[in-house]
């Protein structure tokens, strides 16, 4: 019997959430619906991710896609909307249509979260315990120390890499003329 | 507890990994297309998640880092390049990206 335990339920109803969210969220025409789906997509993933026994991991879901990397995505969707058409797009930005069935979605995890909280039946993840934090930090900054190293060098050249890209320069000036400005 | 929830783990990464190329091959914008690209890496993630969890391993865990290191510096400079093509083209329709054509 697939629906006998919590831990089917709250998994099989996570897996259904995210792809359902996919689906929609790469068949939207409005980048902002697009965002909300994938947040939702990034937040049943990381339920997922807890019922494999990989807590960090899905901490780590929640901190960096559905914070960070959306923030991003937002703040970019906000510029590139400037302009004329952009008190157009404000009118249409979210209309019922566009928020009601993210936020159903999201009900649906929250009410598993409560599910997983509030059960005589204890949630475990896979494994009872999973893999622990502490291994996963001991592996991490033992053996592994080398990944830590090529996470810093990438984050760093990511970062000098979209400065340089998205910096704003003046049609007027070349690059050589540029860099005689910045130096002098 | 037996090894079913691996094996669906690993369908729905194989899932939404498709979901996620499709996103690539059918959007022509390109800010829909980064998007795909993180459902792509997610998808990744997920199978190393499962992987790390069926052999009771941290590695799984610690390639997740890896791979979502690698999403957010991809991130990073892919909406860099897509400010830059919008200032140029004044639009994120790839398409427009053809005057390399001979």
């Amino acid at each position: 019997m697939i629906w006998a335990t919590l831990y089917n339920i709250v998994f099989y109803a996570s897996c259904g959430v995210t792809v359902l969210a996919t689906i929609l969220m790469i068949s939207r025409h409005n980048a902002v619906h697009a965002l909300l789906y994938l947040i939702i997509s990034s937040l049943s993933l990381a339920i997922i991710f807890y019922l494999l026994g990989a807590a960090f991991a899905a901490a780590l879901e929640v901190i960096v896609y559905a914070g960070a990397v959306m923030i991003l995505f937002v703040f970019v969707v906000m510029m590139l909307n400037q302009g004329q058409r952009s008190a157009a797009h404000e009118a249409a930005w979210l209309p019922a249509r566009g928020w009601i069935l993210p936020s159903l979605l999201a009900a649906i995890l929250l009410s598993l979260l409560l599910i997983g909280m509030y059960s005589d039946q204890p949630l475990q993840p896979y494994g009872v315990h999973g893999v622990a934090v502490k291994d996963v930090g001991i592996a991490l900054f033992g053996p592994y120390v080398l990944v830590v190293e090529l996470a810093s060098f990438l984050l760093l050249s990511g970062l000098i890499g979209a400065f340089h890209i998205a910096r704003k320069m003046p049609s007027h000036m070349s690059s050589n003329k540029l860099e005689e400005v910045d130096h002098g | 507890m037996d090894s079913q929830y691996i094996d669906h783990a690993m369908v729905l990464a194989g899932i939404l990994f498709c979901l996620g190329l499709v996103g690539v091959m059918v959007r022509r914008n390109l800010l829909f297309m980064m998007i795909s690209i993180e459902v792509m890496l997610n998808a990744a993630g997920l199978a190393f998640i499962a992987a790390g969890s069926a052999w009771g391993q941290p590695e799984g865990q610690i390639m997740f880092l890896a791979v979502i290191t690698l999403g957010a510096a991809e991130v990073a400079v892919g909406l860099g390049l897509t400010l830059l093509l919008f200032r140029h083209h004044n639009s994120v329709n790839v398409d427009q990206l053809n005057q390399l054509r001979g």
